[in-house]
């Protein structure tokens, strides 16, 4: 069930150069939210001149403490609002949104997840739920720009991580494809969030490779809940809910089989 | 404790203001509507709001056929509002009739289809469809600013409006609302064309065109380049024009842009408005609708009114 809470910011830090990391929990007493990895949820600002909230995707979830950890970029004045945000204070969370992973296809199997930049941080999630079915084995290939690594710890511990970086300076000198390579990684399928040049690169791949591949796409929103038809990507075949070549990022995604969209 | 809350209930129960309105002999339990295209058909909204306590649901513009709208970036935030270039993505009236209006008949509140084409033909076709289904009432859109053809050309001259407004009326089978543009020089003349071609009633605003420009990438936010604004930062122009068109014609209007609050949904009401629309701010609050008609109802409590009819046109 969709809702805006009003959470309470319980940490809100920055990890590395302009990522940010924020720990919202839900009130006393109400029961927080399922999460899937994958899934993700709108931030209020607070500042009333932004009426939109901010999709972000959920990095990790902790149920017994009631809590969400969000970690974002800032990339303009939206999520400089929100790397602002003090402990204690409060602000509105719409959520949960979006579908994730479907964790059952990925069970038992050699999962390869790629994550880029500000991609990783929902492939923290998707490594430590898959880190929990017995049988799924999961490399972590991230690419990051520079030494400004984030999240590596939390990968290292659920997953075999690769890293590699733009200007070489730790890891694979290259992107994420070039760390698999360079490691001579198999895998039955392939999970990856990132920056569209990267997608393409992936989908690519994993066609080459003969695996499935689910990436996760973003888009400009406005209501997160599927009612606007901003978000919209393009789709191979006529999409059952819009009986047109277009699919709600929100809604039916933001994880979608790579052949099913147009990405090219 | 029950017992005096029952008993205080039933003693202010007479004291309840009278919060249906009529609209072209469509009896609306309340004033409140959505705007077309913020609401979908309702159905992701239903998960938020009963759509049972709402006076009406717009939809989303439907056309003859599936429409599969701009490129995106369809939408982009500025200063108290949005732009949006969608370009009217539908399903057509065939999967809209099956699906999305047996949706809407669950609910005990009014359907209102928000209309749109690119040629008169195609509006006729949507509008004979519509006929014989279960709908209250038919909004016709000839005022959105983001499809190439169609639509607003036909709201920016009096004469085309005037003329498509009278070919709708001779195949409607509802009321028929023609929903006007912002986008002209004058208001009062569009509301007075949209009558004179016989129109049961008017809707304004809709957006505003609207411009974003990444200043670092040199580049039009939207794909569409241009798109229409919504939310506060347009409301009051929307005051202002519900006010110009309501002096100028005898139809009712109904009233909208940037609705944020209870208060908002009052204003409209004492410029002339007989009932408001809720838009862009289900985006920010997706419990909005429901909460401008508690509000409306604590306003006419507060200050002793016991018709929310008695608001339209009521500024001093």
């Amino acid at each position: 069930m969709k809702r805006k809470t009003r959470m309470t910011v319980t940490s809100n830090r920055c990890l590395t150069d302009g990522i940010y990391s924020m720990t919202l929990q839900y009130p006393e007493g109400e029961a927080p939210d399922a999460v899937n990895p994958g899934q993700f949820a709108g931030i209020y600002t607070g500042n009333p001149a932004m009426l939109l909230p901010r999709p972000i995707s959920i990095c990790e979830w902790d149920p017994a403490c009631r809590t969400l950890r969000f970690v974002f970029r800032v990339a303009g004045a939206g999520t400089a609002e929100l790397a602002a945000m003090k402990e204690g204070s409060r602000t509105d969370m719409l959520g949960v949104l979006g579908n994730g992973y479907d964790l059952s296809a990925l069970a038992d199997r050699k999962v390869l997840l790629l994550g880029g930049g500000i991609g990783i941080p929902p492939m923290v999630g998707l490594a430590e739920a898959l880190h929990d079915l017995p049988g799924t084995e999961v490399t972590a290939a991230m690419g990051y720009r520079d030494n400004n690594l984030f999240l590596t710890e939390e990968l290292t511990a659920c997953s075999r991580l690769l890293i590699a970086t733009e200007d070489g300076s730790v890891g694979t000198s290259g992107n994420v494809l070039d760390a698999v390579r360079e490691n001579a990684i198999e895998a039955d399928v392939v999970c990856a969030c990132g920056p569209m040049p990267m997608l393409r690169a992936v989908a690519g791949y994993a066609k080459e490779k003969g695996i499935p591949a689910y990436i996760s796409l973003e888009e400009r929103m406005a209501c997160g809940v599927g009612a606007c038809l901003g978000c919209v990507t393009r789709t191979r075949e006529v999409d059952a809910h819009s009986h047109v070549r277009n699919a709600r990022i929100c809604t039916e995604g933001p994880v979608f089989r790579a052949e099913e969209v147009e990405i090219g | 404790m029950s017992a005096d809350r029952n008993s205080s209930e039933w003693t202010n129960k007479g004291a309840l203001p009278d919060m249906s309105v009529e609209i072209a002999g469509v009896t609306l339990k309340n004033p409140v509507m959505t705007a077309s295209g913020t609401f979908g058909s309702g159905m992701e909204y239903s998960e938020f709001v009963d759509l049972n306590h709402l006076g009406a649901v717009v939809t989303k513009g439907v056309a003859n056929v599936p429409w599969e709208g701009n490129p995106t970036p369809r939408v982009a935030e500025v200063y108290g509002g949005m732009l949006n270039a969608i370009g009217l993505q539908n399903p057509g009236i065939d999967v809209f009739i099956e699906r999305d209006l047996a949706f809407l008949k669950q609910f005990d509140t009014k359907v209102i289809v928000n209309v749109c084409g690119h040629t008169e033909e195609e509006y006729l076709e949507v509008v004979e469809r519509l006929a014989d289904q279960p709908v209250d009432m038919l909004e016709i859109n000839v005022s959105c600013p983001n499809v190439k053809q169609g639509a607003i050309q036909f709201g920016q001259d009096p004469k085309c409006l005037c003329d498509i407004t009278e070919k709708i009326k001779r195949v409607a089978g509802q009321p028929v609302i023609m929903k006007l543009t912002p986008n002209v020089t004058d208001i009062a003349q569009m509301a007075r064309a949209a009558e004179a071609g016989g129109a049961d009633a008017i809707s304004l605003i809709n957006t505003l065109m609207g411009m974003k420009i990444d200043v670092e990438k040199r580049k039009f936010v939207l794909a569409n380049k241009t798109g229409g604004l919504s939310g506060p930062a347009i409301k009051p122009v929307a005051v202002r024009m519900v006010w110009q068109a309501a002096q100028a014609v005898r139809i009712p209007v109904i009233g909208m842009g940037g609705i944020a609050s209870a208060e908002d949904a009052v204003e409209f009401m004492l410029a002339g408005a007989s009932a408001v629309a809720v838009g862009a701010m289900n985006f920010h609050d997706p419990y909005l609708t429901q909460k401008v008609v508690d509000g409306m109802e604590q306003y006419l409590i507060r200050h002793n009114i016991s018709t929310a009819r008695e608001l339209t046109g009521a500024v001093l």
